[in-house]
């Protein structure tokens, strides 16, 4: 059966309150998630404080100073901060978002930041997206083509160029996938959210010349019908796509290709 | 423990077919079931509290019959769909995942021939 409750050994713990900086008069708290798989403990709940009068305004700015300043041992992904590359994707204020673009005045009270849910924490703040990136990898995210290649390159209207538009934005940072009840119950073999926007975006490249055979991998009651539109990927997409209607026009081809 | 590589991992058994017919099937039945639950519940409502002469009477009129025949029909093979996608969601265990649609699929069944064997009988007492 699907767990409602977390295993023994992930079961959340208190754990250290870190000193406020000296001198600090505009402080604000942040509890953050903490595993090391090096210790034989359980995950636990660390609380700092930030001096928010030298700190930048995302949430990624405090984890860094976080890092640099009071606890160098605290870990996270991170790279572009500017919200391009989807590294630094967690869940923040129980929404999974880009800490990069999420900002901290969007948030009331203290921050609280878990790493992306129902995924299995490798340290800290970093889920493990081994699974993820093989599904995405399992939709065949290139273009495929029969026809000898031309040429220059293939041609594509500005019409059907439009069609991408919303889905090629999509930078793979897992908060909608790992947002999805469904996702969670059956991600070994439901594709989740992300990969089928990626599914989607390469069924209606008008240049892509599989369409079909992409349209059969995912005539499956879980690859694709698991999707019960919870819509929970479109309320998170920190990218504010639409996983949720790429999935449902996927469905709608799929009838339309049977009656 | 196995080598296996994320992608076959993922492949798994490969693609089973069958999610569209399945997803049209559950979307049919469900259309279909609003113009039929309310031409069963008219009738239905109006012999609340009559009398066993009148309920008789009312379901042995061919259009109350065959109404409230084909509403028991879509309403088993929805709830089958229904309940089948929800087993599928949360029941993992292989062995009690396939009893529990095998169960699933033969109580709707059979709650659907006892609805028409039911209906017919009053039908065709007359």
């Amino acid at each position: 059966m699907v767990e409602f409750t977390l295993p023994k050994n992930s079961r959340i713990v208190t754990g250290k309150t870190w000193p406020k900086p000296a001198g600090a008069t505009n402080l604000r708290k942040f509890s953050i998630y903490r595993f090391n798989p090096d210790e034989e403990k359980n995950p636990r709940v660390d609380t700092y404080f930030v001096d928010m009068d030298t700190c930048g305004p995302m949430v990624l700015d405090a984890l860094i100073k976080i890092k640099n300043e009071i606890d160098p041992t605290l870990t996270f992904r991170r790279s572009c901060r500017e919200g391009i590359c989807g590294s630094c994707a967690m869940n923040i204020d129980g929404i999974n978002t880009l800490a990069c673009i999420y900002g901290m005045d969007e948030i009331k009270g203290d921050v609280k930041i878990y790493p992306l849910p129902h995924m299995p924490v490798v340290k800290d703040l970093i889920p493990d997206l081994t699974n993820f990136y093989a599904q995405h990898a399992a939709i065949m995210p290139w273009l495929e083509t029969y026809t000898n290649p031309p040429e220059k390159e293939w041609r594509q209207s500005i019409e059907d160029r439009k069609k991408l538009d919303g889905l090629y934005e999509c930078v793979m940072c897992a908060s909608c996938s790992t947002s999805c009840p469904s996702y969670w119950w059956n991600s070994d073999r439901y594709l989740g959210p992300a990969a089928l926007l990626h599914a989607y975006r390469w069924i209606i490249d008008s240049r892509d010349e599989a369409t079909g055979e992409r349209l059969d991998e995912l005539d499956d009651p879980f690859k694709l019908y698991r999707c019960h539109t919870i819509m929970n990927c479109t309320n998170t997409c920190p990218k504010g796509l639409n996983p949720a209607k790429a999935i449902a026009e996927i469905k709608k081809l799929m009838v339309e290709r049977t009656v | 423990m196995s080598y296996l590589t994320d992608r076959k991992r993922v492949s798994g058994l490969g693609v089973a077919r069958g999610g569209n017919a399945h997803f049209i099937s559950q979307r049919l039945t469900a259309i279909a079931l609003i113009p039929l639950s309310l031409m069963f519940l008219f009738p239905f409502i109006g012999t609340l509290g009559a009398d066993h002469a009148t309920m008789l009477k009312t379901y042995q009129h061919p259009y109350n019959a065959i109404v409230a025949v084909m509403f028991f029909i879509v309403l088993c093979k929805h709830l089958h769909l229904g309940l089948q996608v929800v087993i599928e969601d949360y029941v993992h265990a292989p062995r009690l995942l396939m009893g529990s649609l095998i169960l699933n699929r033969l109580f709707w069944g059979a709650t659907a021939v006892t609805a028409v064997f039911s209906i017919a009988k009053i039908a065709f007492s007359a």
